[in-house]
């Protein structure tokens, strides 16, 4: 269950040794843009010398690769991919990207022998990705989408704005495609790390739209999106009660029933049992 | 006289180090630290492991520590050692 990703440079150990204090929900270890071409192979040997060396069981392990397309991508993943780690995250992502990856994947764990299967998170940030949601969000195996709003805007050739109105319909469609395929809808990260009334008001804002999470670049920023991205006491509060009446005997066999002079149905209950299950993941219960 | 080959990997930030590789008839390992009075021996002693697993038995090593962990003395050596093996 994701509310903040946080992105952390894979070739610094001052941040790689202490990417699990900042309460970051998962942390996605950077090969690509926070690392210069020269120093490619440098970072993806420290990342996994480090997880090697100091396993990171309570986060989920994200790795940004390269862009699918260039040679190094290859010799990331055959680095890389461990049962040390839990997702890929894939920039500039289509639905040929996406499904490459998902073979390439299915062959290095075939070969390592891995325990268990590597998630993607493709980075919906180019026209083409975002045309094509749909289908990505589809692929086996990919369990969110991130929308990547700075390349995004390159891509339409329009300044990214304070009011991201430029990116408001990528915003959308990227969430509709998760939720049509119960997948998260991970937010596009808000850069401006010292403006935390900015961040506040964007985080929101996803948050009203749909999305699940939001990846962040700064430890700053964790704590502000795991509060907007939590359920509120109120919420948990409420959905407690729902799910005490509807567990009365009186309702228990009922498709609806009313509680507070208000109709409840399925939809509600299960939601509400989703938002307790979320509420104890992050042990606010 | 043939040029001895030299490689590097890492930085002198905090946390990190700087480790330099050069071709050599023999093991040498040069290093300065940060911490040398206190890590020097588990510094030395990461860098002949790494030399063992990787089979090297000749080569001069100057580690320039800035409070670097294992595993980045074990990482930047390794990539030096690569960045080495490239150049030939």
């Amino acid at each position: 269950m994701r509310r903040s990703l946080l992105f952390i440079p894979s070739n610094s150990p001052a941040m790689l040794q202490n990417a699990d204090i900042f309460g970051a929900d998962g942390v996605i270890f950077d090969l690509e843009d926070a690392v210069s071409i020269s120093e490619k192979d440098a970072a993806r040997t420290l990342l996994d010398t480090f997880l090697t060396m100091y396993p990171l069981n309570k986060l989920e392990i994200i790795v940004r690769i390269n862009q699918i397309e260039t040679s190094i991508t290859s010799k990331e993943l055959e680095k890389i991919v461990s049962d040390r780690i839990d997702t890929i995250m894939l920039p500039k992502a289509t639905k040929e990207s996406t499904l490459i990856l998902l073979n390439q994947l299915r062959n290095i764990e075939h070969e390592k022998k891995l325990t268990k299967k590597i998630n993607i998170i493709p980075i919906i940030e180019m026209a083409t990705s975002v045309l094509e949601v749909s289908d990505i969000a589809k692929v086996e195996r990919v369990n969110g989408l991130l929308l990547g709003a700075e390349d995004l805007a390159s891509d339409l050739e329009v300044p990214r704005t304070l009011e991201s109105l430029e990116i408001l319909m990528p915003r959308a469609l990227t969430i509709l495609a998760a939720k049509a395929h119960k997948i998260d809808a991970i937010d596009t990260p808000f850069i401006h790390k010292d403006d935390d009334e900015g961040l506040v008001k964007d985080a929101k804002f996803a948050k009203q739209l749909g999305m699940n999470a939001k990846a962040c670049i700064h430890p700053n920023q964790v704590e502000i999106i795991n509060e907007i991205f939590s359920p509120s006491m109120a919420e948990i509060h409420q959905a407690l009660r729902i799910i005490e009446a509807h567990e009365r005997p009186e309702n228990i066999h009922k498709g609806a029933f009313s509680l507070d002079g208000k109709m409840v149905d399925k939809p509600i209950i299960d939601r509400a049992h989703k938002l307790i299950e979320k509420a104890k993941a992050w042990h606010l219960l | 006289m043939k040029d001895l080959l030299t490689a590097s990997a890492g930085t002198m930030e905090s946390n990190d180090c700087l480790m330099i590789v050069s071709e050599s008839d023999q093991l040498t390992i040069d290093l300065e630290s940060i911490v040398y009075l206190q890590f020097k021996d588990q510094i030395e002693k990461v860098i002949r492991e790494t030399l063992k697993e990787k089979g090297i038995e000749k080569l001069h090593v100057h580690c320039q520590d800035k409070g670097a962990l294992d595993y980045t003395i074990k990482a930047r050596l390794l990539t030096a050692i690569e960045r080495l093996e490239n150049m030939r």
